[in-house]
């Protein structure tokens, strides 16, 4: 049995008797029986703590005193290490990751290059009038690819805009992508939302709102919601470095750590919120160390590394899931095109720095260095699949672009499951304006 | 496990009320638990999957008359049990809702009965927790998310407005939103400008969102069913000084319809229509008015958005007369919108201009005479309607 002390010594004084007390060690004894033995003989040698390893419980917890008045830095002197796979030659710099097969990672590439080649044509269409709005994922097909592939059709997906990568994962088609970017009828949104506003519940993809980080909290609900049905399935919920700012997302880390929800926050730290830097975002090291913040484990990942990614994730969703508890992932990575075609990007950056990091830093191509030399992929067959998605890519245009675009009774259903009376009214209203003044009206779309 | 006692020798001696041999038990994950930290431990005591026995219902009366008595919050608070018992999706999140019982008592019981996933204590973030019961709706559970006071809300009008009544909308119907948002709001006695809002003002431009106010016991248990068990987001508007009301509700299982008024007394000369705590100054001016002479017709409209126009026109129709008496303030509020329906509408049936009484456009003292004068009085309404059937 051992016996400590604490021991009061610099608060002697004279005569005065101190309050003693004693940690004792309860533990069973020797001969089988449980006791709690503390002696009352002073000299056992044992041993005295100091007055600095007092404890006293505030509410929260127990919490040692120190007499050093110490303040805890800013920032560490070195950054967060990153976590990566293969290096930028697309060479394993270790051999310690998810083994993927080659289904697998042929998947993983043909989707990168799916997703490339679809935001080249579709920012191509927008420029040339035939969309409206478009936002790009350049430089990030890693990020919404592989963590795409390193979940199950179970897990709820929360993203901000900038994740379709993840939806055509899940078989999300072109052509279905089209659509909703020609807001026509076929749109799943029937044309509400602005283009890239994708929503699917077949895929189980909440469909995307453009309020930042309100996202946030909406994943914290559903993993709630998981926990208490006991499903075997997290949520991953998406957000950039501007998102991290907002107060949704305090909030939304802050109540999954309480609840110990199981939920996969995951940071595209691309660089960039529109036109602010990350310098004028936040002052600490990226997104990864506010998880400690709030009790939430964390690791920051190098987003064009698609193996790290994908082995990252698939670590986050071991503890989600099993753990029930939430994972913040950030993944450090560079917003390769403009915000969107709305932004012209080189206003506040140099073209010479996009342009190395569309290149020499391409996710894509240093994927493609490591199934290569896997032997899994020729150039041959590289060549035959990109000329295939692009073909794939101007039809799906041609054939959404003459689609018709929804009726004018879809302005006025799902407000509510039925419409109410004043809206089956202003319905009316409308028809009878459109029937007084027909030539005002596009004769494309149907009534 | 490792177990520490922590044993005071000789306590006693100092006189420090600690009892000889007593002692706290530090456990060896380092966390002290004697009281101070019993909320770090609940999660290690989550009632999962309770099973939830029928109790019995409410106090049987000790007289003949059918039904039972209750208070308001006791009848919000049946409501909220039977449709948790009946659904098992439906879950609360609030602050203070769990093992506080609420802090107007709505969820009192409800934890220990359901356990701590399905009355979930909050921390303080509306706009979060709003979003999570959002995201949790979503998702298939049927949330009710209680606001402390109503007017923490507007740090949840975000997620109210452009989610909670948007994303049926804009995902083409694919997710939908099944969430309860209640409260208590409305000029309570003194309790400060902040928290004497009346949100149904704010609120009622929002598309995608349904609004409610409860005013009796009766009424606010069915319309805390109707509300959980609608598809749409529903904002049930309770009000402070309410829920102490007492009455006696009828035993049987009843759901109320979320878009009907509530006729409260037919009259021939003039329509009054109010809702909420104003319901009973409506009341009670009604007295004064019978005595003067005079036949009001007052009707709660209960349904904030949308207006019952069928109730409300059948009575314009009939008296010709309007007076509106609402708590919002004059610019903007319930009463200007009703105001704007029914002139558009039943314009020609009105004999007279509408009146509206309302609370003045300014922040609700917190003096309580000067409160009371924000809020329109008995005798105001008498004046108002002897001055319409002139």
């Amino acid at each position: 049995m051992e016996e400590f002390h604490l021991s009061n010594s610099f608060k002697k004084r004279k005569n005065e008797k101190l309050l003693e007390w004693v940690v004792c060690r309860v533990h069973e004894s020797k001969n089988n029986s449980e006791g709690i033995n503390c002696d009352d003989d002073d000299d056992d040698g044992e041993v005295e703590l100091s007055v600095l390893d007092e404890v006293l419980n505030f509410p929260g917890g127990e919490v040692k005193f120190t007499s050093n008045l110490n303040f805890i830095p800013e920032t560490t002197e070195e950054r967060v290490h990153c976590y990566r796979v293969l290096d930028d030659d697309g060479y394993p710099i270790t051999n310690d990751f998810a083994q993927i097969e080659k289904e697998v990672a042929l998947k993983i590439y043909t989707d990168m290059v799916t997703l490339q080649t679809m935001d080249t044509i579709f920012y191509e269409a927008q420029r040339q009038g035939r969309i409206s709005f478009y936002v790009t994922t350049l430089g990030e097909e890693a990020i919404n690819i592989a963590s795409a592939a390193a979940l199950k059709t179970d897990d709820f997906i929360f993203p901000q805009y900038r994740e379709p990568g993840v939806l055509l994962w899940r078989g999300f088609t072109i052509q279905e992508f089209a659509h909703q970017l020609f807001g026509n009828k076929n749109d799943y949104g029937k044309g509400r939302q602005m283009p890239i506003h994708y929503g699917s519940n077949k895929h189980n993809y909440i469909t995307v709102s453009s309020p930042v980080a309100t996202q946030l909290p909406h994943a914290v609900g559903a993993a709630y919601a998981l926990k208490m049905d006991a499903k075997n399935a997290c949520t991953i919920v998406y957000f950039g470095d501007g998102g991290s700012s907002t107060g949704d997302f305090h909030a939304a880390l802050n109540f999954a750590a309480v609840l110990d929800a199981p939920v996969i926050f995951f940071c595209r730290n691309n660089g960039f919120a529109i036109s602010t830097p990350v310098t004028d975002q936040f002052r600490s090291d990226g997104v990864v160390t506010k998880g400690q913040g709030y009790g939430i484990r964390s690791i920051r990942v190098d987003g064009n590394d698609a193996l790290a990614v994908f082995t990252a994730v698939q670590e986050a969703r071991k503890i989600a899931v099993n753990e029930h508890k939430p994972v913040l992932v950030e993944a450090l990575t560079y917003r390769a095109g403009h915000h969107s075609t709305s932004d012209d990007s080189t206003k506040y950056r140099p073209a010479t720095e996009i342009e190395w990091w569309r290149t020499a830093r391409d996710p894509i191509s240093r994927f493609k260095k490591w199934i290569e030399r896997e032997g899994w992929l020729n150039s041959q067959a590289e060549s035959e699949l990109r000329s295939n998605i692009r073909k794939q890519v101007l039809q799906a245009i041609q054939v959404a672009e003459k689609v018709e675009k929804p009726p004018i009774k879809d302005v006025f259903t799902d407000v509510y499951d039925v419409p109410p009376a004043n809206l089956q009214e202003q319905e009316t209203f409308i028809r009878e304006t459109i029937k007084r003044n027909p030539q005002d009206y596009p004769t494309d779309v149907p009534l | 496990m490792l177990i520490w006692l922590l044993a005071c020798r000789n306590c006693d001696d100092k006189g420090i009320s600690v009892r000889k041999g007593s002692s706290f038990v530090v456990r060896s994950d380092g966390r002290l638990s004697y009281g101070l930290n019993g909320r770090g431990d609940r999660a290690e005591h989550l009632i999962t999957n309770a099973v939830a026995a029928k109790e019995d219902t409410a106090a049987a009366s000790t007289s003949s008359k059918p039904g039972h008595e209750l208070l308001l919050f006791e009848a919000l608070r049946e409501g909220l049990e039977e449709e948790m018992d009946r659904d098992p999706t439906v879950c609360v999140m609030g602050e203070d809702v769990g093992h506080y019982g609420g802090s107007y008592k709505v969820t009192k019981g409800l934890a220990p009965k359901y356990g701590d996933l399905r009355v979930l204590d909050t921390p303080i973030a509306e706009n979060s927790f709003t979003g999570m019961g959002i995201g949790a709706a979503m998702t298939g559970l049927r949330p009710v998310v209680e606001g402390m006071n109503m007017g923490f809300l507007l740090l949840a009008f975000n997620q109210i407005s452009n989610n909670c009544g948007m994303l049926h909308y804009t995902s083409g119907g694919q997710f939908k939103i099944p969430i309860v948002i209640r409260g208590p709001g409305g000029v309570g006695r003194q309790l400060g400008a902040e928290h004497s809002q009346r949100l149904e003002s704010y609120f009622q431009s929002i598309p995608g969102i349904q609004m409610v106010a409860c005013s009796t016991p009766y009424n606010a248990k069915g319309l805390m069913k109707a509300a959980i068990r609608s598809d749409n987001p529903v904002i049930l508007f309770e009000h402070v000084l309410l829920y102490n009301l007492k009455e006696r509700i009828p035993d049987e299982e009843y759901v109320l319809n979320l878009e009907e008024a509530e006729m409260v007394r037919p009259g021939e000369h003039v329509t009054i229509l109010t809702y909420s705590r104003m319901r009973y100054h409506v009341m009670q001016a009604a007295k004064t008015l019978v005595n003067k002479g005079y036949d009001p017709e007052v009707i709660d409209i209960r349904s904030l958005k949308p207006f019952d126009l069928y109730t409300i026109g059948k009575s314009v129709k009939k008296t010709h007369r309007v007076l509106i008496v609402e708590e919002c303030m004059r610019t903007g509020g319930i009463g200007a919108s009703l105001t704007a329906a029914i002139t558009e509408n039943f314009h020609d049936y009105l004999d007279a201009p509408i009146v509206c009484l309302s609370s003045q456009d300014v922040p609700t003292p917190y003096a309580g005479t000067l409160e009371n004068w924000t809020v329109v009085q008995p005798p105001q309404i008498v004046t108002a309607v002897e001055q319409l059937c002139q």
